[in-house]
C-alpha cells in the first residue's frame, strides 16, 4: 500500500526524520493561504499523487508570492499528471502540498527497502540525488553504497557514520545524518514497511539534513498490525477494479487484452497469461484467486472479470490444491448465473475433488467448455472470440 | 532415497486443530505421513481424531514423540512466533505453509534460525511430499504424485502440481517434489534444494519453475553451471507480465536491474537449462533435457 509525500512526511516528523515545514491544501484558495502562512520568500507547489517524477511532469512549482502559489495551484490541481510512473493516461491531482523553500546545498539520495539476497534490510544512499535513481544503479552502480542493517541489533550508529563519509559529509552533518538514518529505520520497522525513499534528501547550506521528498510504501501482508497505517490509504490513488479485488481479498490487475482470466496462485497465474499470448491470444488481466477461497471469493472473482467490458472470453485455470474443485465449480456457477453470462467459458479444472468439480459443471446447464490442460485451455479460448 | 522428508520423516503438526490445518493433516495421514504430534496451546493432553497426542509447546512435543519435522499451518499473526518455536527445538526440517506472513517478521525469523540446525522450507509455500516414502508434508493434490526419479522445485506451489501432474502423465515419477515458495524472504532457495538433489543418488533429473522478480533464478543457473551433474528442464512464469507502476525504484536497484523473465531465461538457457516455452510442456521438456543429457560444465 502506498502512501501521499506529505503523509509520509507526517510519519517522519512523528519520528523525527527532519522534514520541511508544509501545509496539505485541497483548493486553489487553500494553497494561497498555505504559502502565506508559511511566510517564507519561497514556497513550493507540489501536486499529491501516488508516483514519482512529478517535478518533470510539471507537478511541483517554485512561486515567490502568495498570488505565483495561487497561480500554480490553478494550473496543477485537477491536471492529469502524466510520468513514467503513472501510466499513459496519467494520475488526476486532486491534492497539493504546499512547503517553505530551503537553503539547499547538496541534493542526496537515501533509500531503505529489503536486499532479498540477504534477507535483511539494507541502506541505500547516493551522492546522485534528485535524478532517475535506477539510471544511476545501472551506469554507476559503484556511485551507490549499501548498509546492510542485522535485525537483532538494528541500524547502528558506525553503519550511518560510514554512509555519511562515503557521501562526502563532514562536520555536524555526519551526526546529524546518522541520527536520520535511525529515525527512518525506527520508521520503517514500527510502520511495517515494505520501502522508504527520500529522493532528494538534502543538506542545507547550514548543515541540516533535511527529507526534501518521502515515499513509503506498506506491507500489505502486516497492515491488520497498522489500523493508523490503513487510515492514511486513499482509494482514489488506485485502479477501481484493483481497489475492489483488495476489498474480496483478490489480487487482480487489469491489462490491455480480451480475454478474462481467474486462476489459482500468482506463479500458475501468470503462467496462464503466458500461454494465452503464445497461443496468440491476449489476457485482459491477472487475477490469482489464492488459497481457500470461498464460494463467495470466487463470485466476486468472476464478477470483477466480467465487469471489463474488453473481455470477450473467460478462462478459468484451477489447479487445486488448498482449493477444492467443487467449491470453484460451485463458484463458477453462482456466478455465471448471477450475471447472466453470455460471452464463451473455458474451464480447466485439476486437483482435489475435480471429479465433482466437473459434474458439477456439466450438470450446471450452463455453456461451458471444459479443457483438458492448459495449453488446450488457452486454445479454445483464443478459438471462442474468433 | 530422496531428499528433506521420507519413510523416516516423524511430523508434528503446529496448528492442527484450525479448517486448514486440521483437513490438510487428515490428507496427509491418509497419504502415509508419520504424524506423530500436534501442537496447540492450551490443547495439550488432548487428541487429533482420536489418534495423534496434541500438546501445548513443540518441546514438550519433541520429546514426547522424537518429532523431527514440523509443519506450520498457524495463522499469519502467530506463524514467525511458531516456526521459531520449532527452531528452538532444534527440529531439523521445518515447513511453513501459511500464507501472508509479515516480511519483517521473517526477516526475524531468518535471523533466529541463522547457525541452527534448522532448515526451513517457505513460508507460502505447498509443501514437500516423497511420493517413494508415502511422505506428504503440505496442502499439495496427493493422487497426482507418483514414486520415481525426477526431481521437482519450483517457487510457485500450483506451477509445481502443473509440473508433476504432467511428469505423472508421461509415466515419470517424482523422488521428492519442493515448493520453496514465492514469498520475498524465505527459508530455503533454488541452490539449497538443487545441491540436495545434485547429492541424491535416487533423482535423475530436476524440473526447476522460477517466476519473475528477485534474482534467485540467476543464482541458481551460475550454480548449475558450476557443479550440477543432471539434466534440468526449467520454466519462467511472467514472461507476458508489464512492468507494474511502481511508486519508488528501491526494489529495482536491490536487485541490480535483475528480474524480468527474459533475464531470468537467459541466464538459465545459458547454464545449459532446457526452457519450456509453455507451463504445458513442463513434462516434455523434461523429457528432452533427459535426452540431451546433464548441462555441459563451464
Amino acid at each position: 500500500m502506498k502512501i501521499h509525500e506529505y503523509q509520509g512526511k507526517q510519519l517522519f516528523k512523528k519520528y523525527g526524520v527532519p522534514v520541511p515545514r508544509g501545509i496539505v491544501a485541497k483548493t486553489i484558495e487553500e494553497a494561497e493561504k498555505a504559502s502565506a502562512e508559511l511566510g517564507t520568500k519561497v514556497t513550493v507547489v507540489k501536486a499529491q499523487v501516488h508516483a514519482g517524477g512529478r517535478g518533470k511532469a510539471g507537478g511541483v512549482k517554485v512561486v515567490k508570492s502568495p498570488a505565483e502559489a495561487k497561480e500554480a495551484a490553478s494550473k496543477i490541481l485537477g491536471m492529469m499528471l502524466k510520468s513514467p510512473q503513472t501510466g499513459p493516461e496519467g494520475q488526476k491531482v486532486r491534492t497539493l502540498y504546499i512547503e517553505e523553500g530551503l537553503d539547499i546545498g547538496r541534493e542526496l539520495y537515501l533509500g531503505l527497502t529489503l536486499d532479498r539476497a540477504t534477507s535483511r534490510l539494507t541502506f541505500m544512499a547516493s551522492t546522485e540525488g534528485g535524478v532517475e535513481i535506477e539510471e544511476v544503479a545501472e551506469k554507476h552502480p559503484e556511485k551507490i553504497l549499501r548498509e546492510s542493517v542485522d535485525p537483532a541489533v538494528g541500524f547502528l550508529d558506525f553503519q550511518g557514520r560510514k554512509l555519511a563519509f562515503g557521501l562526502g559529509l563532514a562536520g555536524d552533518t555526519v551526526g546529524k545524518f546518522t541520527r536520520f538514518c535511525r529515525a527512518l529505520y525506527n520508521v520503517y520497522i514500527d510502520t511495517d514497511a515494505s520501502m522508504v525513499e527520500i529522493n532528494p534528501l538534502v543538506i542545507l547550506k547550514d548543515g541540516g539534513v533535511v527529507a526534501l521528498d518521502s515515499k513509503m510504501s506498506f506491507d500489505e501482508n502486516a497492515l491488520y498490525k497498522h489500523p493508523e497505517i490503513v487510515a492514511l490509504r486513499d482509494i482514489d490513488e488506485e485502479d477501481p477494479r484493483e481497489a475492489k479485488a483488495k476489498e474480496y481479498d483478490l489480487a487482480y490487475i487489469a491489462l490491455e487484452g480480451n480475454i478474462g482470466c481467474m486462476v489459482n496462485g500468482a506463479g500458475l497465474a501468470m503462467a496462464t497469461m503466458d500461454t494465452i499470448k503464445l497461443v496468440g491470444g491476449k489476457p485482459a488481466n491477472f487475477l490469482d484467486v489464492g488459497g481457500g477461497a470461498t464460494r463467495e471469493k470466487v463470485t466476486h472473482a468472476f464478477k470483477l472479470i466480467l465487469a471489463d467490458p474488453a473481455v470477450k472470453a473467460v478462462l478459468v485455470n484451477i489447479f487445486g490444491g488448498i482449493m477444492k474443485c467443487d467449491v470453484i465449480a460451485d463458484g463458477i456457477i453462482a456466478a455465471a448465473k448471477e450475471v447472466k453470462l453470455s460471452i464463451p467459458l473455458v474451464v480447466r479444472l485439476e486437483g482435489t475433488n475435480v471429479e465433482q468439480g466437473k459434474e458439477l459443471l456439466r450438470n450446471s446447464g450452463l455453456a461451458i467448455t471444459p479443457a483438458d490442460n492448459l495449453r488446450d485451455a488457452a486454445e479454445k479460448a483464443v478459438a471462442a472470440i474468433k | 532415497m530422496s531428499i528433506l522428508v521420507g519413510a523416516d520423516t516423524k511430523l508434528l503438526v503446529q496448528g492442527i486443530t484450525g479448517a486448514f490445518g486440521s483437513f490438510h493433516a487428515k490428507q496427509m495421514m491418509e497419504y502415509g505421513t508419520r504424524v506423530v504430534a500436534g501442537v496447540v496451546p492450551g490443547k495439550g493432553g488432548q487428541k487429533f481424531e482420536g489418534t495423534v497426542p496434541l500438546f501445548d509447546t513443540v518441546d514438550q512435543a519433541e520429546r514426547a514423540t522424537g518429532a523431527n519435522a514440523s509443519v506450520i499451518f498457524v495463522p499469519p499473526p502467530f506463524a514467525a512466533d511458531a516456526i521459531m518455536e520449532a527452531a528452538a527445538s532444534k527440529l531439523p526440517l521445518v515447513i511453513a505453509i501459511t500464507e501472508g506472513i509479515p516480511v519483517n517478521d521473517m526477516i526475524r525469523v531468518k535471523r533466529f534460525i541463522q547457525g541452527t540446525n534448522t532448515r526451513l522450507v517457505g513460508p507460502n509455500c505447498p509443501g514437500v511430499i516423497t511420493p517413494g516414502g508415502n511422505c506428504r508434508i503440505g496442502i499439495m493434490p496427493s493422487h497426482i504424485h507418483k514414486p520415481g526419479r525426477i526431481g521437482v522445485v519450483s517457487r510457485s506451489g500450483t506451477l509445481t502440481y502443473e509440473a508433476v501432474f504432467q511428469l505423472t502423465r508421461l509415466g515419470l515419477g517424482q523422488s521428492t517434489a519442493v515448493g520453496i515458495g514465492g514469498d520475498p524472504v524465505n527459508g530455503t532457495n533454488f541452490i539449497d534444494v538443487l545441491k540436495l538433489f545434485n547429492a541424491d543418488p535416487d533423482t535423475d533429473a530436476v524440473i526447476m519453475v522460477g517466476e519473475i522478480g528477485g534474482s534467485a533464478e540467476e543464482e541458481a543457473a551460475a550454480y548449475i553451471a558450476k557443479e550440477f551433474t543432471k539434466p534440468v528442464a526449467g520454466f519462467i512464469a511472467g514472461q507476458s507480465a508489464p512492468p507494474g507502476k511502481r511508486m519508488g525504484h528501491a526494489g529495482a536497484i536491490i536487485s541490480g536491474g535483475k528480474g524480468t523473465a527474459a533475464e531470468k531465461m537467459k541466464a538459465m538457457e545459458a547454464a545449459g537449462i532446457v526452457m519450456a516455452a509453455s507451463p504445458a510442456e513442463l513434462g516434455s521438456t523434461l523429457q528432452e533435457a533427459v535426452r540431451r543429457g546433464a548441462p555441459k560444465r563451464k
